[in-house]
């Protein structure tokens, strides 16, 4: 388990989310894209979708396996990462960066705090639970 | 009791049971708790050897009135059309007819390319960029169109013209029950889609338009004007349409459909008294993630060489479970491969040829029949192989009388809708010769004397 | 293995012609005069234009890139592959069948629906069940059935239940049947052994649940031996309780799934019934019901009134129809030549081979595979290959390394609850030369898995092309041919 960056929040379905300003960005985590093997398809919802803590969003796919993607908060979404769908391999190839899934400007900013942190989710990982 | 389906010899089941460490079959049942045990054998008629099994069978069979011994001019979703000889050699080889879903791409590319191939020719004909791997029949087709119509637009009603077969339409009730989507009935009193009626039906809350051309009483509808009314109001057109038809008619994909669906049976399937059919379901590439049922696509293997898997599979219940498009499992994969040899046999020339000579036909008989004093066509709109016709009589005292002839004139169609009891559907493809149709005419005029 | 490349569409040569139609015998003008032209295709379609020998030998070399059970032993798990009887093919082929209008009046259909008749009565007395719909087409649409009747059958009284339990080792066609049925499906987790979790039912089980869904014997291939609580504890809240017929072929004149206590159970006529798969269908899937949901079932149902048979299509309570017709017609005559042949002694002498042969199977690997439950099994068993895994050969490199070695694959990584699942039903009409031979290959890569790896994760090597980039395939999606490409 190396790559868990430290300034972001986690969920325990290996979402990830990073404070940008009064906004949050969304993603899944290295050892979530790891697990689902090559991604081929990500759906993720409009600009300006209300969106739910721990409701799912979206979804992502790989061959053979489908797993929802659950909001870290709650809000509205500003951005989707409009390359993902003709690039789905982006999440596997760079999750924390250029694989980014939304952007949410949140109705509850102290939900992040409720978030796992790096080392929580490390812990939580390394449990083997998933 | 040694069956001839079972290898085993007795002493070869001591030596299993030996290597096993049982002493008897009984052991291996244990878990099998004493009460829930059957005490007596299965009650059973006999078993038959295999001629006096055949005898008996084709005793059952020779008391059904088949297209082989009288003429057939029945249609209403299953059609007398021509099966090149080919075809039942070719699926009857044991590696087409004895194998699985291809589960293993490797052990299994014929399977898989001949259904890549039956894609290719289904979204051809259909006038649509995909067509997936063929669902059970026309019907459930239908059914799984309007559950998608729902699952896309996420509207809740779907509006059916009054023209689409009502079996289709009791099927589609039956599967839009669950998920509580509403169906809407346009009326048909010209035999056709009443646009104006169907404009005002058709709302925020429809998902789908469904029309079906030629439709269950023959009549070819406004497919254009209807995908007009459809998409004016964000909703989705499917279009329900016979591929054998396609050869002549205009690619209801060229006309505006969204999903186009139907009954593939004519495409070189036995009518086989309804079943197995042959489900035809193609879709614009927008809907391809939504739709039902499994999908064929080429890749390229370790080598590059080309080679087909199935895909897109997270769609399917095997992977999404209760959130899958569609409970379906298996497609009538053996039907589709009959189609393919079909649709490769008759090719371009041939399956014109097919609609040609069905639509002459139809239009000869119609001319014929309608010379018998009192008969007349129900309706004026244009039909292409198939016409309702008025009896002056009950068309199911017509059509008991002419089965003492050997022909079956057609479906009376009092069962499908009370305003229609006087009338029979009448279809007519490339099969009928001139002199059954002659003689139909010359029956029908004199039972109704 | 030849390379043969081809799709029909690249052996097309216009003015190449493969069918003979007739020239016209009625007197009439040119279509497009008779009807107007917005009606009539613009152009022709793109089809293959080929000859009737081109069709033949293109088809016939497409045909040996498949295994089928006629030319491999095909030991995947919960299919039921066994032998299809050339017969029952030879019966489906009469005329008087398969030349048979669907709208033929019930008067000149008389064959046809006696033995549709006689069909539903031997499986009701196969499964002990009152009445048996032969309407669904396949499994998952007997499954459909079955659930809708049951929601009848709770709305009939009145009952508002929203849910239907599933234990986590199911197939995925009873979740997704229940889900498009109008229920929200909660999964039951099951022991460790596969069992049911009864003190985990027990609690479930409530005034909310209309169906518990359980496959017998189940997924891991074992009979669940308090069965018959279950279905009491069902019972006894009011819970319907459901049986995935799909593993039949293990219990034909042992046990019955209406003695056990269940009210609806289906019939893979293409597994226990010798039907052929096909390819992947068409298969048949008749629904069994204890008396209390007959007024539920789809219309029509075929009756028999004194000598003569009829459609019975009056039913005010039914769920109504499945498919436009009456069901698998061509299926169901296979089916019923299949059991006219067996009899009463010749179908549980199908089950004790079953059971035997899969025994044997599960004992000639105990050794060397990691048997998912302690046996006895009934006609399939479960192994894991999570040892192999940790030589770095997973299920699916057996899989394609038994292609390699002459086998078809078992299933593969169901049921969900097992790591590395492979699922092995040899059926009862394989003999033990070939087991034998099935259990030496497995073996050999259990070896080679020991020894050297890469022999297994480089499979396959035979066959007409190797392992496919589904990556790909799934990214961006061929499916359809053209020219272009």
């Amino acid at each position: 388990m190396a790559n868990v960056p430290g300034d972001l929040k986690y969920t325990r379905e290996h979402e990830w989310a990073k404070r940008e300003g009064d906004r949050v960005r969304v993603g899944i985590t290295h050892f979530a894209q790891e697990q689902l093997g090559d991604v081929v398809f990500v759906e993720l919802p409009k600009v300006g979708a209300k969106v739910t803590a721990h409701q799912a969003f979206g979804v992502v796919e790989s061959v053979k396996a489908v797993s929802d993607l659950f909001a870290p908060i709650s809000g509205e979404v500003l951005e989707i990462n409009a390359e993902l769908p003709q690039k789905p391999e982006t999440v596997n190839k760079d999750p924390y960066g250029k694989g980014w899934m939304i952007v949410v400007k949140p109705s509850n900013a102290g939900e992040l705090d409720q978030l796992l942190t790096s080392q929580q989710y490390e812990e939580f990982v390394a449990q083997g639970a998933h | 009791m040694t069956s001839r389906y079972i290898a085993n010899t007795s002493a070869e089941q001591r030596d299993m049971l030996r290597t096993i460490g049982a002493a008897s079959i009984e052991d291996l049942l244990v878990r099998i708790p004493p009460k829930a045990r059957l005490s007596r054998p299965l009650a059973l008629a006999p078993a038959l050897a295999e001629a006096d099994l055949i005898r008996h069978l084709r005793a059952l069979a020779a008391r059904n009135a088949d297209a082989d011994r009288y003429a057939c001019f029945q249609g209403g979703g299953s059609y007398d059309h021509y099966v090149p000889s080919p075809i039942n050699h070719l699926i009857s080889r044991g590696e087409f007819f004895t194998a699985y879903t291809p589960y293993q791409p490797e052990a299994s590319q014929g399977t898989l390319r001949t259904i890549y191939e039956y894609q290719t020719m289904i979204a051809e004909l259909t006038g649509m960029d995909v067509a997936n791997a063929s669902i059970y029949d026309g019907a459930s087709s239908l059914a799984e169109a309007a559950l998608m119509a729902h699952a896309v637009t996420e509207r809740t009603e779907v509006v059916l013209a009054r023209g689409v077969h009502p079996l289709y339409r009791r099927v589609t009730a039956t599967y839009c029950d669950g998920p509580a989507i509403r169906l809407r009935d346009v009326p048909a009193p010209e035999g056709v889609l009443d646009v104006e009626a169907a404009t005002k039906l058709i709302g925020k809350k429809t998902a789908a338009l469904v029309v079906q051309s030629p439709n269950f009483y023959g009549c070819l509808e406004d497919v254009a004007a209807a995908a007009e009314i459809a998409h004016a109001a964000g909703a989705l057109l499917i279009v329900v349409a016979d591929p054998v038809n396609l050869g002549v008619l205009e690619a209801p994909g060229r006309l505006g459909a969204d999903i186009v669906v139907g009954e593939g049976q004519g495409l070189g399937v036995p009518m086989s008294f309804g079943g197995p059919n042959l489900g035809v379901f193609a879709a614009k590439n927008e809907l391809v993630r939504r739709m039902p049922g499994r999908l064929v696509g080429a890749t390229v293997d370790r080598d590059g060489q080309r080679g087909f898997v199935l895909t897109l599979q997270t769609r399917e219940q095997h992977i999404r479970r209760a959130k899958a498009t569609s409970n379906i499992c298996t497609n009538v994969a053996l039907c589709a491969l009959m189609a393919t040899i079909y649709m490769a046999t008759l090719g371009k020339q041939g399956l014109q040829r097919v609609g040609e000579l069905s639509a002459a036909k139809a239009h000869y008989a119609a001319e014929q029949l309608t010379k018998v004093p009192g008969v007349s066509l129900r309706f004026a709109s244009p039909f292409f192989k198939e016409f309702t016709l008025r009896l002056p009589k009950s068309p199911t005292t017509v059509v008991g009388k002419l089965a003492r002839k050997r022909i079956l004139p057609g479906v009376p169609l009092r069962t499908y809708d009370r305003a229609l009891a006087d009338c029979l559907l009448v279809a007519v493809t490339e099969q009928r010769t001139r002199e059954e149709i002659d003689a139909y005419a010359a029956a029908l005029a004199e039972v109704l004397k | 293995m030849s390379a043969y490349d081809k799709l029909v569409f690249e052996l097309s040569s216009p003015g190449r012609i493969g069918f003979s139609l007739p020239e016209s015998d009625v007197p009439g003008r040119p279509l497009a005069d008779v009807l107007p032209k917005k009606f009539l295709r613009g152009a022709a379609p793109a089809l293959p234009e080929v000859s009737e020998f081109d069709v033949v030998r293109h088809y016939s070399r497409l045909s040996r890139m498949n295994y089928g059970v006629d030319t491999h032993f095909y030991p995947l798990g919960s299919c039921t592959m066994k032998y299809n009887p050339k017969i029952n093919e030879d019966m489906a082929r009469v005329p008087g069948f398969a030349r048979l209008h669907p709208l033929t009046r019930p008067e000149d259909a008389q064959g046809a629906l006696q033995l549709m008749h006689e069909l539903a009565q031997m499986l009701a007395e196969i499964a002990g069940m009152d009445a048996v719909s032969l309407q669904p087409a396949a499994g998952a649409q007997g499954e459909f059935a079955g659930v809708l009747m049951i929601r009848a059958y709770h709305a009939s009284r009145s009952e508002k239940r929203t849910k239907v339990l599933i234990p986590d080792s199911a197939h995925g066609t009873n979740p997704a049947s229940t889900a498009i049925a109008g229920y929200e499906v909660v999964e039951v987790k099951s022991l460790p052994n596969g069992e049911v979790d009864l003190e985990a039912l027990a609690r479930e089980v409530g005034p909310d649940v209309a169906a518990f869904m359980i496959t017998v014997p189940n997924t891991l291939g074992m009979f669940e031996p308090r069965i018959m609580e279950i279905t009491e504890i069902c019972h006894a809240k009011g819970v319907q309780v459901y049986m995935d017929g799909a593993n039949l072929n293990a219990i034909l004149g042992i046990t019955r799934p209406g003695d056990l206590g269940f009210d609806v159970c289906h019939f893979n006529l293409h597994k226990t019934f010798t039907t052929p798969h096909g390819g992947g269908g068409p298969g048949a899937g008749p629904v069994g019901i204890k008396a209390h949901l007959e007024p539920f079932l789809p219309t029509p149902v075929v009756v028999k009134n004194g000598d003569a048979y009829a459609l019975d299509d009056k039913r005010p309570k039914s769920i109504g129809k499945l498919q436009a017709f009456w069901g698998n017609f061509g299926m169901l005559v296979r089916a019923y030549t299949y059991i006219r042949t067996m009899g009463a002694d010749g179908l549980r002498s199908v089950s004790d081979n079953a059971v035997l042969n899969a025994n044997y199977i599960m004992k000639r690997l105990e050794a060397d595979y990691d048997v998912s439950v302690p046996g006895p099994c009934m006609h399939e068993c479960v192994l894991s290959a999570r040892r192999q895994k940790k030589q770095g050969v997973t299920a699916t490199d057996i899989a394609k390394r038994l292609l390699d070695l002459g086998f078809y694959a078992p299933s593969t990584y169901f049921p969900l609850i097992v790591e590395e699942a492979l699922m092995i039903e040899p059926t009862e009409t394989e003999s033990k030369e070939t087991l034998d031979a099935f259990c030496d290959a497995m073996i050999q890569i259990a070896r080679e898995a020991q020894e050297n790896p890469a022999i297994a994760t480089a499979a396959p090597v035979t066959t007409p092309v190797r392992r496919l980039d589904q990556t790909r395939a799934a990214r961006e999606p061929n499916l359809t041919w053209s020219p272009k490409r």
